[in-house]
């Protein structure tokens, strides 16, 4: 465990050091807001339904910057062979790393704290949808998160690793929207809208928390980060 | 069995390595003493790092067996990684963190803390000569400062193996010498595996050495066993007074005596011979005595010690 706290300390505090983190993190107040705010003052409806059904979108392209530097860089500037041979296990290292992401996550989806301050001054939103949109952004957060790591421990491009978990996310995410649900057979649309990342968010975002969605982020977060130890212990081809 | 690798700090067993069609490393095997300093030596790409890598648990082998103080890489590869500190060949560090930060980091994943490691951290960077450097970014050091932070950083935890990949590059003398005593010290008790390519400094600070090319064992023993033994013979350089034709003469007198190569020297008069002899045993004595019963001076005769570079060229060098 302190392991894991030594590492998530580490990996927290070098989200920090680059100015790349506070650029990101600029544009997804300013983009997220921004957004937000047109058409609520044209629907002049006081939720956060909007805001949270931009969200999926946001972390299409705010995730894959956060995870790109993970594994890419490690293998990059060779330090993984140091990270590896101390003694920790892989299973310690992937999650001293993955909440490390979702505490930046975290913190960049607390600034966005202004919306609903907002909204509370100039109306009377209900918390409750409020408070459920944001369990399901972070939950979301970690299953896009666990994808974008693991993506990153194959390559030791950062840019690689930043369009390969786009795509991963895209796709993923895609499949259980109406635009692809519409042209697949059938049979395979409750199995596609059931893996796509999207029907989940959707219910959250209401304020709804199921616990079917809930056990499903969590699973996907957990196989993409079980696949991400298992990448690390077949470091063969290295 | 047991007694015996109860002795053993580490034990390779027929070890291979393939990267695609490559062969890094082919049916190696070898073994080190508790208490050795190891030096592991070979010609760039011979296997050195690779072998390295696996004993480290870094990467898996092809097939082969690495026992670790009895413990086998293959299922206690934590257990294995606790007793290693391990410097790879290009000292790769987080170059964001200070000094100071790194050892906090460093010393907390190998389970040091509170005053444990404090004075553990104090400790290292006084023997790397840190102290100064403690806030400095790592990113920002000089090479021969990174080294010792990867130094550093390997000792900390006072592991019973330690595996240097070249750990002598890029210091400066004054370094290289405090660097080679910290190895010498530390094996007095440990046990130290190290790969270098300035071999004066293996031959000084090595019990054993092992030299492998195209990834298979080419020879192993003392320093003194590889430099003394090699060819089987023995070689001598004498100036004498004389003329080639009688110097050479008398010289092929002298029992044991195989070949020799003459050369006029300054001053006018004086000739310079190279002797080789087919024993081991010393012929100084008679080298001597046959020039001075020919009545030619003599005004110096020495034995030539045959180099580590010199066994090492002659054994992986030239041809493929
Ligand atoms: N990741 C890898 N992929 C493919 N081939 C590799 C890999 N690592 C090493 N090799 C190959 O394995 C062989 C041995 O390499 P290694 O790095 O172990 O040599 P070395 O003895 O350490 O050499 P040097 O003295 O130059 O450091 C080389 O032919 C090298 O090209
Ligand atoms: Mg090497």
């Amino acid at each position: 465990m302190n392991t894991v706290a030594a590492i998530f300390k580490k990996e927290f505090a070098s989200y920090f050091i680059s100015p790349i983190a506070y650029v990101f993190i600029v544009v997804f107040l300013v983009g997220t807001n921004f957004m937000y705010f047109q058409p609520f003052f044209l629907i002049n409806q006081a939720d956060m339904r909007n805001y949270f059904g931009l969200l999926p979108w946001v972390f299409l392209f705010f995730v894959p910057a956060i995870t790109m530097r993970g594994w890419a860089e490690e293998r990059k500037s060779k330090t993984i062979e140091l990270l590896l041979t101390w003694p920790v296990s892989d299973a310690q290292v992937v999650l001293g790393k993955f909440f490390a992401a979702l505490a930046f996550l975290a913190v960049t989806v607390a600034l966005s704290v202004t919306v609903p301050v907002t909204l509370f001054i100039i109306g009377n939103p209900d918390p409750g949808p409020i408070i459920g949109g944001y369990a399901g952004a972070l939950l979301m957060g970690a299953a896009y998160l666990a994808i974008g790591l693991w993506v990153s421990s194959h390559t030791e491009n950062q840019i690689v690793a930043f369009i390969l978990a786009w795509v991963a996310m895209f796709v993923l995410m895609i499949i259980g929207h109406p635009v692809v649900t519409m042209k697949t057979p059938s049979a395979l649309v409750p199995l596609f809208s059931f893996l796509g990342l999207f029907t989940h968010f959707e219910s959250i975002g209401r304020g709804v928390i199921d616990t079917r969605d809930v056990i499903y982020y969590l699973s996907i977060a957990g196989v993409f980060l079980f696949l991400n130890a298992q990448s690390l212990g077949g470091r063969k081809s290295e | 069995m047991s007694e015996k690798t109860g002795r053993l700090m580490l034990e390779v067993r027929g070890l291979n390595k393939r990267f695609g069609q490559v062969r890094a490393v082919s049916d190696l095997s070898f073994e080190v003493r508790r208490g050795e300093v190891f030096g592991f030596l070979g010609p760039n790409g011979a296997g050195k790092s690779t072998t390295m890598r696996i004993i480290t648990c870094f990467i898996p082998p092809t097939s082969g067996t690495v026992l670790v103080d009895g413990l086998s890489t293959a299922d206690k590869d934590l257990a294995v990684r606790r007793k290693i500190g391990y410097l790879p060949e290009s000292t790769p560090l987080y170059s964001d963190m200070t000094v100071k930060e790194y050892f906090a980091f460093v010393g907390q994943i190998k389970g040091l803390k509170g005053a444990a490691l404090k004075s553990r951290t104090d400790e290292m960077f006084s023997v790397c000569a840190l102290t100064k450097m403690a806030d400095r970014q790592i990113g920002k050091l000089s090479k021969g400062y990174r080294q010792r932070v990867g130094l550093a950083q390997a000792m900390i935890h006072d592991p019973d193996l330690l595996i240097l990949d070249e750990p002598m590059s890029g210091l400066d003398p004054n370094q290289i010498i405090e660097i080679r005593n910290l190895i010498k010290k530390f094996g007095e008790e440990k046990t130290v595996i190290y790969c270098s390519h300035i071999l004066s400094e293996v031959s000084a600070t090595c019990d054993r050495i092992l030299i492998i090319k195209d990834g298979r064992v080419v020879v192993t023993g003392t320093p003194g066993d590889l430099t003394s033994g090699h060819r089987g013979g023995s070689r001598y350089t004498a100036r004498i007074k004389g003329d080639v034709a009688s110097v050479y003469r008398s010289l092929r007198s002298v029992a044991g005596v195989s070949h020799i190569d003459t050369e006029v020297v300054a001053p006018e008069g004086w000739v310079c011979a190279r002797i080789n002899a087919e024993g081991k045993e010393d012929i100084g004595e008679g080298i001597f005595k046959c020039i001075a019963d020919n009545g030619l001076s003599l005004s110096e005769l020495r034995r030539d010690q045959t180099s580590l570079e010199e066994v090492f060229t002659e054994l992986t060098g030239g041809g493929k």
